[in-house]
C-alpha cells in the first residue's frame, strides 16, 4: 500500500485499502476559516443538528478577511465566534492568537502523523508535511463530519515522487513544487495523492515540506505526504504532537507512476500567469524584463520563518526598488515574534518593505494587497489564476522567498 | 430532464473565475450568484437562463475549496454542469449541494456555445438538438448516486 492507503487502512479498521475503494474513517481534525465555517454552520444548523462531535476536535481560524476588511466580513466572523461559544468550540482562533491556518495547526501541535484531517480550504493538503492524510472539502462535508466525526474517502492512487540529490543553496522547497507542477500540469494528479519519499527528501527542512505539500492541490491531487523521518520526529516533538505512524516502506508496484527529481538540477522557478504549471526558470523570466509593482512574501505556502529568514538575507542593506511594493506577511504570532527577536522586521522596515500582520489577505485578493488593473506582482503564493489577487487585467507570477525577495530590489520578474 | 441552452467554457474553470474570492464575505446564494462567472465572462449573468447548462473541458473546478462556487452556480439557475472532468473538491461539493453535474468527455468535445441539449439525468443520455449527436455521460458510482437520490449529503446522513 501508499502512505496514504497505510493511513486510511489503519483508521478505517481495514488489514488492507486499494485505490478506487470507498471508506469511512474517523477525523482527527475538521478545520475551517472565516469563510467557510460561515457555510458550514448554516448547513449544521439548517439540518438541525445539536451538538458537534467533539468540541477538541474542531478548529476554527479566522485568518481569511482578517483583521475585518469590512462589516460583512466582521459578520461572518462573529458568526464562528458565537456558534463557537455556544458549542464550547476549544480551538477557535482569531485577533493575535491567529496565524494562517495552515502554518498555524502543525506549529502548535494540532496535527500529528497518521492523523486525518479534513478542511474546509483546499490548501489543508499542507500537513502531509507531517505525515498525515490532510484534504480539502467543502462546508457542507465539513459540517457533517462536524457532526458525525467520521467521513467517507475514495481510497486514492498515488504518483511516486522520487526525490534524490540535494537543493543549490538559493533554492528551496517552492522551486521544487514549482518544477514538479511544470512536469505534471494543473490535473496531473487530480484525484491521486502525490507521495515524496527518496534520499533527497532528507535535505528538504520542515518548512520545505509543509511549502511542497502545500501545492499538491495544485496538481488536483486529493493530498501530499511525506514519509515519516527523523526530522518529522524532531519536528512533532517539539510541536508538543505525540501521534506517530510506522510506514511499511512502499514498493514501486503500489504506485500508479513514479516521477523522479534531481534536487540538484532545480533551478529558481517563477510560475507565469495564469497557471501555477506554467513555470520557467527565473533566469530565463529576467531576460523577458517584465517590471512588476508590487511583492508579497508570506501565505500558508511561504510565511514560515525559514521563508522570512531568506527573504531578509537577500535585502539586508539593500531598498526596494521605486514603485515597488513589497508586503511581508509572517504566517503565524510565533513567527511574527521570532521576526522580531531575530531582527528580520528592520531589516525589512530598513529596505523600505512594509509588514502586515498573520492573514491570508492579498492571496485571494482579500485585502492587504489588492492589485489595480494593469498591475503586476512576484508572489510567494499559491496561485496565479485570472483575477486572484484583484483587477482580472492584474497578473501573479508565483516564486519562492529568495526569488520574491530579489524582485522586490530589481523591480522585474526573475533573477 | 433538462433542457438548456449551452454556456461553453474550456480546460481549468476553477473557483476564483466562478466566484471571485472579494464577493466571499457573504454565503448568500442570490447574492453570490450575481457575480457568478464574472472574471471569465463577464456577460454570463445577463445571458443565462433558468435551466441552462454549463459545458466545459478537463478539471472544472480546481482551485479552492470554497462550496460558494457550486452555490454561486445553483443560484444563476444553471440546471447543470458537464465536463471533461472535475476538480476533486468541487465535484464532492457539487453532490452536496444538489448541483447537477456529469463527466462527459465526448460533450465536452463536441459541443458548441450556444447549442441546445436535452439530457436525461437519470440514463446520462445527452441529445444535442442542434448537430443532431447523442452522447452518453461516465454513470456516478452508486454510492454517489445514493447522495444524489436522498437530496444531498445532509439528508442522506440524516435517513441512515
Amino acid at each position: 500500500m501508499t502512505l496514504t492507503q497505510q493511513i486510511l487502512a489503519k483508521k478505517a479498521g481495514k488489514d488492507k485499502v486499494s485505490g478506487g475503494e470507498l471508506v469511512t474513517v474517523p477525523v482527527d481534525i475538521c478545520l475551517a476559516n472565516d469563510i467557510t465555517a460561515p457555510v458550514s454552520i448554516n448547513v449544521f444548523e439548517k439540518a438541525g443538528f445539536d451538538e458537534v462531535y467533539d468540541k477538541e476536535k474542531i478548529v476554527f481560524v479566522l485568518d481569511h478577511f482578517t483583521p475585518n476588511k469590512d462589516i460583512k466580513s466582521a459578520e461572518q466572523c462573529r458568526r464562528v465566534r458565537e456558534f463557537s461559544k455556544k458549542h464550547g468550540i476549544v480551538n477557535l482562533f482569531e485577533g493575535g492568537k491567529a496565524g494562517i491556518e495552515h502554518a498555524l495547526l502543525p506549529e502548535i501541535g494540532l496535527v500529528g502523523a497518521g492523523d486525518i484531517v479534513i478542511g474546509a480550504d483546499s490548501h489543508t493538503c499542507t500537513y502531509g508535511a507531517v505525515s498525515s492524510f490532510s484534504t480539502g472539502m467543502g462546508s457542507t462535508d465539513l459540517a457533517a463530519a462536524m457532526k458525525q466525526g467520521e467521513t467517507w474517502l475514495r481510497v486514492p492512487d498515488a504518483i511516486k515522487v522520487e526525490i534524490t540529490g540535494e537543493m543549490r543553496e538559493s533554492v528551496s522547497g517552492k522551486d521544487v513544487i514549482l518544477y514538479l507542477l511544470g512536469m505534471i500540469g494543473v490535473d496531473g494528479a487530480r484525484y491521486m495523492s502525490l507521495e515524496f519519499c527518496g534520499e533527497g527528501i532528507k535535505s528538504l527542512s520542515m518548512d520545505d515540506r509543509f511549502t511542497i505539500a502545500n501545492m499538491a492541490v495544485e496538481a488536483g491531487a486529493k493530498n501530499g505526504i511525506f514519509i515519516f523521518d527523523e526530522l518529522t520526529e524532531e519536528y512533532l516533538k517539539e510541536s508538543g504532537n505525540s501521534h506517530r505512524f510506522e510506514f511499511a516502506e512502499p514498493d514501486d508496484a503500489d504506485y500508479k507512476s513514479v516521477v523522479k527529481i534531481d534536487l540538484a538540477e532545480v533551478k529558481e522557478q517563477i510560475a507565469f500567469p495564469n497557471l501555477p504549471s506554467n513555470v520557467f526558470t527565473a533566469e530565463e523570466a529576467a531576460e523577458k524584463e517584465i517590471k512588476i509593482d508590487q511583492v508579497v512574501i508570506g501565505s500558508c505556502t511561504n510565511g514560515r520563518i525559514s521563508d522570512l529568514r531568506i527573504a531578509a538575507s537577500v535585502m539586508k542593506g539593500k531598498t526596494v526598488k521605486d514603485g515597488v511594493r513589497c508586503i511581508i506577511i509572517p504566517a503565524t504570532p510565533k513567527v511574527y515574534s521570532q521576526c522580531i527577536e531575530e531582527g528580520l522586521l528592520k531589516i525589512f522596515t530598513d529596505a523600505g518593505a512594509l509588514v502586515s500582520p498573520p492573514t491570508c489577505g492579498p492571496c485571494l485578493g482579500g485585502h492587504m494587497g489588492v492589485l489595480a488593473k494593469g498591475e503586476r506582482a512576484v508572489a510567494t503564493t499559491n496561485r496565479n489564476f485570472v483575477g486572484r489577487m484583484g483587477d482580472t487585467g492584474s497578473e501573479v507570477y508565483l516564486a519562492s522567498p529568495y526569488t520574491a525577495a530579489k524582485a522586490a530590489i530589481s523591480g522585474i520578474v526573475g533573477v | 430532464m433538462v433542457f438548456g441552452n449551452v454556456h461553453k467554457y474550456g480546460d481549468n474553470v476553477d473557483t476564483d473565475v466562478i466566484i471571485p474570492a472579494r464577493y466571499l464575505n457573504v454565503s448568500d446564494k442570490k447574492e453570490l450568484s450575481k457575480h457568478c462567472m464574472e472574471d471569465i465572462d463577464s456577460a454570463f449573468i445577463k445571458r443565462v437562463k433558468e435551466g441552462d447548462i454549463i459545458v466545459a473541458g478537463k478539471n472544472f473546478g480546481c482551485g479552492s475549496s470554497r462550496e460558494h462556487a457550486p452555490i454561486a452556480i445553483s443560484g444563476t439557475g444553471i440546471a447543470l454542469v458537464i465536463a471533461e472532468s472535475f476538480a476533486r473538491i468541487f465535484y464532492r461539493n457539487a453532490i452536496n449541494t444538489g448541483l447537477a453535474i456529469m463527466e462527459c468527455p465526448e460533450a465536452a468535445e463536441k459541443v458548441q456555445d450556444g447549442d441546445m441539449l436535452i439530457v436525461d439525468t437519470e440514463s446520462g443520455i445527452i441529445e444535442n438538438t442542434v448537430s443532431g449527436e447523442t452522447y452518453r455521460a461516465n454513470p456516478f458510482p452508486d454510492f454517489i448516486t445514493e447522495i444524489i437520490n436522498s437530496g444531498g449529503l445532509i439528508n442522506y446522513i440524516k435517513n441512515k
